[in-house]
């Protein structure tokens, strides 16, 4: 019998059932109790579950541009420290995504990197300003091999922009990732618009400018007989309406970001720009909303919008705030703290909506893959049992802008494997080819 | 008390006490010799980067009054205009030794994160940030109304406050929405529907768009500045038709009750939000405004620099 490269034992799978899982040649080599051959190195999956490995489809990687904030390698650490085999690095870099060259350069920087895979989302229209449609076939066509569209960031707002950019990646079976925020209604808005707002004297950014999109994207999914993603939902009239819109067998998925699962508006009390993010945390009736639509399939995955900014960004007047946090390295306890503790869903769901399902609105082969001999090794081991504490001087991004800092979360992740390599180890990267 | 940053930092007690102090040093400058020695040695720093005269010159007396030595940083020819950053602005400051940093600022919380921040250790007065509060601004309105029309007690239970106009981008109507409804007087905002924020329905006021039908039955009319920059955001149709329903004119003011009053935080569109007429008229207290706003502001610094409230009585 050869030996195999690692060998975890009496780990869980998703549906609780104790195994010897072990890897060789980049593939699960064996899924079954009483493993008796040799291996390479052995780890205690004792109290551990096995997932495949975790798969983001909204990513803020910013290079190339602005390598400050992060680039491909520093957010590919970022990503196996999170658990992650795939990240969907979104388009609005310096120079934007909207041509073969960039994709093809921002994939080669994730190659080089080699800690996960890198899949380019290509910008929907030239520049990310929702007038013209960018390179969007020779995208598809290039080595990145393109077959996610967005503007995040801006909303594909003019309707028949929208229409024709639906229509057109039906060509090679695309999807367009809409950030739904109708502009005319957000000018200068900071929070969700509401209680908190008033008081605050901060510009709302009603729920509404986010519905209203949803609602008119779904009808033209619907008519032009499309695939259409929602960004980022976080409203509990989105959630209606995606609700409806599958009922009617429209095909439209939807994603919720981890900070959208816990954190509530009335953080912005702090005015600390840390919890300033688009679109904003919204109310408790929303993120109980976000939560069920999630455990119910109704959202299909979490996805993270890591979005890293360098700290004079943050470190400022909250108007004056740049957008974004980090969500990679807590994404996983985020959900299990959200969702599994609070026994809305099982780990079964947790990797249906963190590796499965993104692999497959994403089309991306070698994700997401069933936990079964022959399934290249794209892993995750997590230890539930566990608490660890957010400090955000120790995030392996390149920005340090997390709203979770000094939260105690559960669930430490022990290993990441990426094509049967670990990556991530015991609280340490592991580079490319060193094993 | 550190920071005067919201009403929502004081207690009833604490903005009563605020008040007692301001009529205690109102009555020193009554005096010939208007100067006290209290805050001596102490510097003060007026940080303005928004335009504003008639704050910051209150602000200015109220300190010079207090003996302190006054510093003005305004948004134009410094730093500020420069780009320079809030951080490095307060670490600045805090390096030239400031005791106390009163700030205008034209973004929503930036008092706050000043003082929150690590980034100097001076007491903070928001004398006005964004659209969100305007505590001193408050305190100098319910000192006003409580000299003319308090019932002999210490608050201003009893008394009912019609605010009227721009609720949604006041920050002089957030700090008053707080601090009259805490001292017991029934608050009603009356404006149309487009200026008042979602989500007021929580607020301790009652919310009218009918100007006509409140003011009979209000003790102060209390109407607030109508900015240039809203006539073209499409809150209302056009200056007149906003005048017609919302100002305040003679004729509206011939139905106040006896004895009521009119306010106004200045500085006023005389013809748009208020008539030249009722501005000049008897019932109008907007100057006397000005003047308790230098005793208010004196009283604030004393309560956070001198470490206390003033005795009643001494002198």
């Amino acid at each position: 019998m050869t030996s195999a490269d690692y060998l975890i034992r009496e780990v869980s799978l998703p549906d609780g059932k104790k195994v010897d899982l072990t890897i060789a040649n980049g593939l699960i080599a064996s899924v079954a109790a009483g493993y008796k051959g040799e291996a390479k190195i052995v780890i205690d999956g004792t109290d551990c579950v096995v997932l495949p490995g975790l798969v983001d489809l909204h990513t803020h990687l910013r290079e190339p541009g602005r390598e400050d904030a992060e680039t491909v390698l520093s957010g590919s650490r970022a990503g196996a420290k999170g658990g992650f085999t795939a990240l969907s690095a979104m388009a609005n870099t310096s120079p934007v995504a909207d041509t073969a060259g960039v994709v093809e350069q921002v994939y080669r920087l994730g190659q080089d990197a080699g800690l996960l895979d890198v899949y380019p989302i290509g910008a929907v229209t030239q520049g990310l300003k929702g007038e013209a449609l960018s390179e969007i076939g020779a995208m598809a066509d290039s080595v990145a091999r393109v077959r996610v569209f967005s503007d995040d960031g801006n909303c594909v707002s003019n309707p028949l922009v929208m229409r024709r950019a639906l229509e057109y990646i039906k060509k090679f079976g695309g999807v367009i990732a809409q950030h739904a925020q109708d502009p005319g209604m957000t000018v200068g808005s900071q929070m969700n618009e509401g209680e908190i707002s008033a008081m605050l004297g901060l510009k709302g950014w009603p729920a509404v400018a986010e519905e209203a999109i949803i609602a008119r994207d779904v009808l033209l999914a619907d008519h032009v007989n499309s695939r259409l993603h929602i960004c980022h939902l976080t409203t509990a009239g989105g959630v209606e309406i995606i609700r409806w819109a599958k009922a009617r067998g429209i095909n439209v998925t939807a994603e919720v970001t981890p900070h959208h699962l816990l954190l509530t508006d009335d953080l912005a009390t702090s005015y600390d720009p840390v919890y300033k993010v688009n679109p904003p945390l919204r109310t408790e009736a929303d993120v109980h909303a976000l939560r069920e639509a999630l455990a119910d399939g109704t959202i299909d995955i979490v996805a993270t919008d890591h979005a890293p900014h360098p700290t004079e960004s943050k470190e400022c007047e909250w108007q004056e705030a740049a957008f974004g946090m980090l969500g990679l390295e807590t994404a996983l306890s985020i959900v299990q703290k959200t969702m599994v503790d609070s026994g809305l869903m099982d780990w079964v769901k947790v990797a249906e909506r963190m590796s499965i399902m993104p692999a497959k609105i994403g089309g991306y082969d070698n994700q997401g893959k069933p936990l079964v001999a022959g399934s290249i090794a794209n892993l995750v081991v997590i230890n539930p049992s566990k608490k660890w504490t957010v400090d955000r001087d120790l995030v392996l991004s390149n920005s340090s802008n997390t709203p979770f800092h000094a939260h105690e979360l559960p669930g430490v992740i022990t290993h990441t494997f990426y094509k049967g390599a670990a990556t991530f180890s015991n609280g340490t990267i592991v580079s490319a080819g060193s094993i | 008390m550190r920071h005067l940053l919201s009403i929502s930092d004081l207690t009833k007690a604490e903005a009563i006490s605020i008040l007692d102090t301001a009529a205690e040093l109102a009555r020193v400058s009554d005096g010939a010799v208007k100067k006290l020695p209290t805050l001596r040695g102490r510097t003060i720093v007026n940080l303005f980067a928004e335009d504003s005269t008639r704050t910051r010159i209150s602000f200015e007396a109220a300190a010079k009054r207090l003996s302190a030595d006054v510093i003005n940083f305004s948004a134009k020819g410094s730093s500020l205009s420069k780009g320079e950053s809030l951080k490095d602005t307060a670490m600045t400051l805090q390096a030239m030794g400031a005791d106390a940093v009163v700030i205008r600022h034209p973004a929503s919380g930036a008092a706050q994160r000043l003082a929150d921040s690590e980034w100097m250790s001076g007491s903070v007065v928001n004398a006005g940030d964004g659209t969100h509060e305007h505590p001193s601004q408050a305190l100098l309105d319910a000192f006003t109304i409580r000299k003319h029309l308090g019932m002999g007690g210490s608050d201003l239970s009893g008394l009912s406050v019609a605010i009227v106009g721009d609720i949604l981008h006041s920050r002089v109507a957030r700090s008053n929405v707080l601090l009259l409804s805490m001292l017991g007087a029934k608050v009603t905002l009356v404006a149309p529907p487009t200026l008042l924020p979602v989500g007021i329905d929580n607020w301790p006021t009652s919310v009218s768009y009918d100007l006509d039908s409140v003011i009979p039955h209000v003790d102060v009319v209390m109407m607030l500045r109508v900015q240039q920059e809203r006539m073209s955001d499409l809150f209302f149709p056009n200056a007149r038709e906003y005048s017609r329903y919302f100002g305040l004119n003679s004729d509206r003011m011939d139905t106040m009750k006896s004895g009521a009053i009119v306010m106004h935080p200045g500085p006023m569109n005389r013809g748009l939000e208020i008539s030249a007429e009722v501005a000049d008229s008897a019932r109008s207290v907007i100057t006397e405004q000005v003047t308790n706003g230098v005793s208010v502001r004196m009283a604030i610094l004393y309560v956070l620099l001198a470490g206390g409230a003033l005795e009643v009585g001494s002198n």
